[in-house]
């Protein structure tokens, strides 16, 4: 999703987002994420408004001070953004690619069910299975931080059963144009 | 009182952040440096920043072990691909210092009116200089006006008003005083003007051809 993105050509406007509003993502990210509200509170405090960046293809990424935080595409679920995770690893499940993959998703490719299947990947067991459509960040074999942040597009069990195609569409990595930008 | 066991229980059960450290060159966590197009850039930044990182990630047993699961020969396939990236980034890099070098800066004389003037700038965009703040400043040290408009070929262009191309051509010239490629040095308030090549600016003189018959 951010493989191109250019702040100068991709961003319509920006506006602070109504307090109301505010409310209502705050709860939906505390439902989404696995995060308890007092870490939230100290990412983005209740007295701090946030501002949306609305840019090309009903992308919106969500700025605290000019540091985007979270993004969100059409009414989809939010995401963190990759140095958002980077502190607070936690907040999203973790699957882990093989180290054959990690040039693929650098490249922004999809991770297919054998990069995640294989003897270097890892997927949560069946008692924790994800469905499809959750947003995942992926891990790396060998690797200590996150790599990329991406959305299932099957079940988990399925990729263990299908092994074949898109397992994990990947929305931003590391090195994309989205890691480039620190400050909007 | 509800408050503060609430502000207390806040201060206990955040979770705090963990501490990142990137690579500067590359800007990834130093453990994908491998990955980017600057590996042996990266390696003597890390080498001299951050020895213990360094001995972690690329001493003999750690680049052993990193093989894990993958083939030698996919490793092997991986080295040459890093090899060939990094060398292709420099070309890029290379090629976008040349083109700098080339990019000229045009200050434009036009003739507005008989004795009325204004000053167009043409081409600081391509020193990584940013226009609207540039215009502003133009503003503000001439205090006249001083904007950024399309010119015919739709490329932007500062417009200021008057005739003050002596006047810019000074002060992108004081703006680079003593600095180098780096930009550095140079007066304070003229820094958005860094970077700019003075040889590469020209003054230049329009006349309306009409006013110049007469």
């Amino acid at each position: 999703m951010f493989k191109k993105f250019q702040p100068s050509t991709d961003v319509a406007g920006q506006t602070p987002v109504k307090s109301s509003v505010q409310r209502g993502i705050r709860s939906t990210i505390l439902s989404l994420w696995n995060i308890d509200a007092e870490t939230l509170e100290e990412i983005w405090p209740k007295k701090e408004s946030i501002v949306n960046v609305k840019c090309r293809d009903h992308l919106s990424i969500y700025a605290l001070h000019g540091e985007p935080l979270f993004f969100q595409h059409f009414d989809g679920p939010y995401f963190p953004t990759l140095r958002l995770l980077h502190k607070y690893p936690f907040i999203l499940p973790h699957v882990r690619i093989d180290r054959g993959a990690i040039r693929f998703l650098l490249a922004g490719a999809h991770m297919m069910c054998p990069g995640l299947t294989s003897a270097g990947g890892w997927l949560p067991p069946a008692d924790a299975a994800l469905p499809t459509g959750t947003p995942v960040a992926f891990e790396a074999e060998g690797k200590e931080f996150i790599v990329g942040i991406g959305i299932t597009k099957l079940g988990t069990e399925e990729m263990k059963t299908v092994n074949k195609g898109v397992a994990v569409e990947s929305i931003t990595y590391v090195g994309d144009d989205l890691w480039a930008i620190q400050k909007l | 009182m509800a408050d503060i066991t609430t502000f207390t229980q806040i201060e206990k059960r955040a979770t705090p952040p963990v501490q990142m450290f990137y690579c500067s060159v590359c800007t990834f966590p130093p453990e994908y440096c491998e990955f980017g197009n600057s590996l042996s850039k990266c390696k003597e930044w890390l080498q001299t920043q951050r020895p213990d990182l360094y001995e972690k990630f690329y001493s003999e047993e750690a680049l052993k072990a990193k093989l894990g699961t993958i083939s030698q020969e996919a490793q092997s396939k991986l080295e040459e691909d890093t090899a060939k990236k990094e060398a292709k980034a420099e070309a890029k890099a290379d090629a976008a210092r040349k083109k700098k070098l080339a990019s000229q800066v045009v200050i434009k004389r036009i003739e507005r009116n008989k004795r009325k003037f204004v000053t167009s700038i043409r081409g600081l965009e391509a020193f990584g200089v940013d226009l609207k703040k540039a215009a502003k400043l133009f503003a503000q040290r001439f205090a006249t006006g001083g904007s950024v408009t399309k010119n015919a070929a739709g490329i932007d262009e500062i417009v200021v008003q008057g005739d003050v191309s002596q006047e810019i051509y000074d002060m992108i010239a004081e703006a680079n005083e003593g600095g180098g490629e780096d930009g550095k040095g140079g007066k304070k308030g003229v820094d958005i003007l860094k970077g700019v090549l003075i040889d590469n600016v020209d003054i230049v003189e329009e006349k309306r051809k009409k006013d110049s018959e007469q």
